[in-house]
């Protein structure tokens, strides 16, 4: 049987796990041997998010709305999606400002206005009073219903219970007792709570398996499964309706403004920015937490339907509260366990949200609103004070207690009259007040302090207006008419329906008119008012922080004189002496310098060193006023912040054209070496030319110059003799010639300077021409020559010059390579498929395949080059093809070596008219 | 005794200059086309000089020199490379391959005579 004083002792005996597991963890942090750098752990303590609300409320909204409980889950997962880019930068800035808080991290952006910290802590802790109270009444009311067992029975009227058997004021100063010995051991906000952390992960491992626990119990112990559920709920026509949510176009707005809602939330929620990211080991933990924590998400709501339909199937007449079905159908079916197990789940729920939540709202109450309060009041004198550790710890505790009884407080104003979800979401639309400024100042440079707090100022009006002032009016503070018929019965100011706008659920409403207002304000006064240097600065360190590294991003903009031994104090009394040697240690340390050292300069980075270290435990507004009071400052100019940003990015311009320059110049080389071998082929092709050119005219000159030389020595030389001789001087002069001419030929050819006559030649002509020029040379070699040439050929469009000395060209490299005792060259000409065709066949020793390429190249003949001694200049094949192809033709040879060679022209036919056009 | 010089050289002409300045000078002259039949005429003639046209078929000038220069029985015989390149670098390598002489074309037919005359009455 469960006894009031058995459950009591095992609530205790849980937190008192949770508590053993913070202490392990923060043991072994303390060795340096942490247990929390996983990426699990971080994705666990991320579930945080999901408190009573989703343990018991997720139930109680399905109960009425179907899916409509969905959104809440959706939207951080969408959220989820983006975090690379968003989580990741507010990471890294709260890293390099070690960033305290979400007051914190708002406030330094515009300019560590103090001011703006203390709004932005004020509308957190009021705006999440509804999410705290909601925890504790769901603890009570659990507590309450299964001390009944096996009863069940719904809670009476909380307020009329006296003081002492109020469940939820003790649940409130039990909590409060946890969260300080969890949360305030270290006074360094800035630092992590390892141990809080890996409790958090453990509580968030035991809330999904006692809800998946109930989950499996209700779907496949109650019922056979999914199927059988949603036939028997399928089959009440008032359950049937739950699962076509979704009617009129209001619907849809408020699915889209839930969703909106919940992805500011996952955010924005101060207990969400402690867990991602003050909490945050290693930005590289964001990578799995990007799908494991939606997979949890998923994991936890899986069930949510089922239990819900079950819950109204077995509790039809309405008597049970929706929002305790996970509670009571275990004890409707005597499962003792299991109910106690729900119990524990729940507790952990809730206790998670609310350790997290107020520590991360004690650390803003404290540096935020307290602090630089006290720290301005002069007649407390604090600046004196040797030691102020003990005072802000004491201001801490002072505010986790606090908040949680201001939790209790909205309990008993509001808490009866909504329920969990809707309890909650009102703290939700608070926090999302947040997010214009948060996001605006991330992103976009131009948002002032101005514009911020007037967006939260508008914002956080319509929130209070229409959402806290109707909860108030229904639990019965406020006179109801006020919803019914606004102010003064004015109706456009109805709370529920401002300026007309109706058709939406509250949430929603309030939602459109608060963000409208908030990002109205924050855009048009951010516009309108121009930032001081302050504000400047620390918003080209937010937006840009991924081209500001180090923490001495910061230093550049400060100028000024200050001592070592005061900074030193000032950080003592705030820290705490041994705190600040180490601090001062790490920081000579990294200069090659030894604390204390005579040698430590009072110079900029050590002044911003300080102040960074005091932000850590005070926040960026106070520390900004306390290290202005130790040290003389001369203030910047805007105009000198905005000299040294410039210098930044001219700086990071300069780097980026230097990597352009740099590739270009890569680009440049490699296009110079490919140019440069380019050019040495080139020269060593026109070396080889050269060479072998000269070659070519040293031959002839050789024998000119011995004959000449024979004959001018010796004047006796026979007639005969002489004769022979002189023939011979004659024939290598025009051997030279004839390869000087061709050289220039080609020279013409190459350069692109020769002039081609385009005329109609007819091909028969031109080879009647060269046999005739060549009649003698024929007869003299005894070649016998046959041409077979048709009736008509079609002309073709070259130069009749140009093709006579084709053809000598073809006829003379035949006449060379004729058999010497029966040699013969046969000559076509034919016409086909448009072409004039022109063969030359001889018998003489053939070309062999592989040599077929080259023969048409400069200075190359059959066989080797180097040692067969060439028959003619070696230029007549190449110029020869290089005029065919010139006017559209080609030019090839045929041959195996031994069998002759052919060598074959086609050029393409002129047109019969073309033909007689000219 | 008369000496036996070989011509390789597959440029008729020059060979029918030097042919005739050879044997104005008293000299038994042997005509070879291409690398290989200088080898055989001179396996079967043992000439006292031969002169080497570089730029030959069948076997260049450099191969022909390397072979004489790799027989014992031929070690005495004289060897002056003729050529059309007349590059320092083509000019060394003909020497490195044992010739006594490279003269480049075209040449001064004095010269030439005097310089083969003075070869053979070194060696004799």
């Amino acid at each position: 049987m469960l006894h009031g004083t058995s459950i009591v002792l095992i609530a205790f005996a849980y937190l008192g796990l949770l508590f053993a597991i913070a202490y392990y963890a923060d043991q072994r942090a303390d060795a340096g041997r942490t247990v929390i750098a996983s990426p699990y752990i971080y994705s666990l303590s991320l579930a945080v998010y999901a408190t009573a609300w989703t343990f018991y409320g997720s139930v109680g909204r399905a109960a009425s709305d179907g899916i409509g409980f969905l959104p809440i889950y959706i939207g951080p997962t969408l959220m989820i999606a983006l975090w690379w880019i968003v989580l990741r930068k507010m990471l890294r800035i709260s890293k390099q400002n070690r960033i305290t808080s979400l007051a914190d991290f708002i406030a330094s952006r515009y300019g560590k206005s103090a001011l703006l910290g203390g709004l932005v802590t004020v509308i957190a802790v009021i705006g999440i009073l509804p999410y705290i109270s909601l925890q504790l009444k769901a603890i009570s009311t659990s507590f309450t219903i299964l001390v009944q067992y096996p009863e069940i029975i719904m809670p009476a009227q909380v307020g009329a219970v006296p003081i002492r058997q109020d469940t939820a004021l003790w649940v409130a100063l039990i909590l409060a007792a946890f969260t300080i010995a969890f949360g305030t051991r270290h006074l360094d906000a800035a630092e992590h709570h390892q141990g809080l952390v890996a409790a958090i992960a453990f509580e968030s491992v035991v809330k999904l398996l006692a809800f998946l626990a109930v989950g499996v119990f209700v779907t496949f112990g109650m019922y056979d499964g999914f199927g059988d559920v949603f036939a028997r709920a399928a089959a009440e026509p008032k359950l049937r309706a739950m699962m076509t949510p979704l009617e009129g176009v209001g619907s849809y707005g408020n699915w889209v403004w839930l969703t909106i809602l919940s992805m500011m939330a996952i955010m924005f929620l101060p207990r969400q920015f402690q867990v991602a990211v003050i909490e945050n080991l290693d930005e590289k933990h964001l990578n799995k937490a990007i799908w494991l924590f939606p997979l949890y998400m998923l994991a936890i709501n899986v069930f949510v339907l089922p239990i819900a339909f079950g819950g109204m199937l077995h509790f039809p007449d309405g008597h049970v509260d929706a929002d305790t079905f996970v509670l009571t159908l275990p004890m409707a079916q005597k499962q003792e366990a299991l109910a106690l197990l729900v119990f524990i789940g729940g507790l952990s729920a809730a206790t998670g949200m609310v350790i997290v939540e107020t520590i991360a709202l004690s650390t803003m109450v404290c540096n935020d609103l307290v602090m630089p309060v006290l720290l301005r009041l002069r007649p407390l004198r604090l600046n004196e004070r040797r030691d102020l550790t003990g005072l802000l710890i004491g201001i801490r505790r002072g505010a986790i207690v606090l908040i949680l009884l201001l939790g209790y407080l909205y309990f008993k104003l509001a808490g009866e009259a909504y329920a969990l979800v809707s309890i909650g979401l009102i703290s939700f639309a608070a926090v999302a007040q947040f997010a214009p400024a948060i996001l605006g100042g991330i992103f976009w440079k131009g948002g002032t302090r101005a514009g911020a707090l007037c967006g939260l100022l508008a914002g956080f009006a319509v929130w209070l207006y229409t959402l806290l002032l109707p909860a108030l009016a229904r639990s019965g503070w406020l006179p109801v008419v006020l919803l019914e018929q606004g102010p003064y019965g004015i109706a456009l100011l109805k709370p529920l329906e401002l300026f007309g706008l109706s058709g939406l659920d509250e949430i929603s409403h309030a939602m459109t008119w608060s963000m409208i207002a908030n990002i109205g304000a924050y855009v048009g006064v951010s516009l309108s008012v121009s930032p001081n240097a302050d504000e400047h600065r620390q918003a080209s360190l937010f937006v840009d922080v991924f081209r500001h590294t180090g923490e001495s991003g910061g230093a550049r903009f400060w100028r000024g004189t200050a001592s070592v031994p005061d900074l030193y104090n000032l950080l003592a009394r705030f820290l705490g002496s041994s705190a600040a040697d180490n601090a001062f240690g790490s920081y000579a340390n990294a200069k090659g310098l030894r604390w204390p050292d005579k040698g430590l300069a009072a110079d900029a980075e050590l002044v911003h060193s300080v102040e960074v270290q005091l932000a850590g435990a005070i926040g960026a507004a106070s520390a900004r006023v306390m290290v202005a009071s130790v040290v003389k400052e001369e203030a910047l100019t805007i105009d000198e912040v905005r000299e040294i940003l410039d210098e930044a990015s001219q700086v990071v311009v300069y780097s980026h054209r230097l990597e352009q320059k740099s590739r270009e110049l890569e680009a440049a080389t490699t296009e110079l070496r490919e140019a440069n071998e380019r050019l040495k082929e080139l020269d060593r092709l026109k070396d080889d030319f050269v060479s072998t050119v000269t070659h070519e005219l040293r031959t002839p000159l050789t024998s000119i110059r011995a004959f000449t030389e024979i004959l001018l020595d010796d004047p006796d030389v026979e007639l005969a003799q002489r004769r022979k001789f002189l023939a011979i001087i004659t024939k290598e002069t025009e051997r030279l010639t004839r390869l000087i001419n061709q050289v220039l030929d080609l020279a013409k050819i190459e350069s692109g300077k020769a002039k081609w006559i385009e005329s109609p030649v007819d091909m028969k002509e031109v080879i009647a021409d060269t046999l005739a020029a060549m009649g003698q040379l024929f007869k003299e070699k005894n070649i016998e020559v046959e041409a077979r040439l048709p009736e008509k050929i079609s002309a073709v469009t070259a130069d009749l010059d140009r093709m006579i000395q084709v053809m000598l060209n073809l006829l003379s490299n035949a006449t060379k390579f004729c058999d010497g005792a029966n040699g013969w060259i046969k000559i076509s000409l034919l016409e086909l498929d448009g072409c004039v065709r022109v063969d030359v066949h001889d018998n003489g020793r053939g070309i062999s395949p592989e040599d077929h390429g080259t023969i048409f190249s400069k200075f190359r003949q059959a066989g080797d080059a180097l040692t067969d001694k060439p028959l003619g200049s070696g230029l007549g094949l190449y110029i020869s093809r290089q005029i065919v192809e010139h006017y559209g033709g080609r030019m090839w040879v045929e041959s195996r070596l031994g069998e002759g060679a052919c060598f074959s022209l086609m050029l393409p036919a002129r047109t019969a008219s073309a033909v007689g056009e000219t | 005794m008369t000496k036996k010089i070989l011509i390789a050289d597959d440029e008729p002409n020059i060979v029918v200059a030097i042919e005739f300045l050879l044997q104005q000078s008293g000299f038994e002259v042997v005509v070879a086309r291409n690398g290989d039949e200088a080898l055989e005429l001179i396996a079967a003639r043992l000439p006292d000089l031969v002169l080497l046209d570089v730029m030959m078929p069948k076997k260049n000038g450099y191969e022909v020199c390397t072979r004489i220069r790799e027989c014992a029985d031929w070690r005495h015989i004289k060897v002056v490379m003729l050529s059309a390149k007349g590059r320092d670098a083509e000019v060394n390598k003909g020497l490195s391959m044992g010739a006594d002489m490279y003269v480049t074309k075209p040449f001064s037919t004095r010269e030439l005579m005097a310089r083969i005359k003075s070869l053979l009455d070194d060696g004799a």
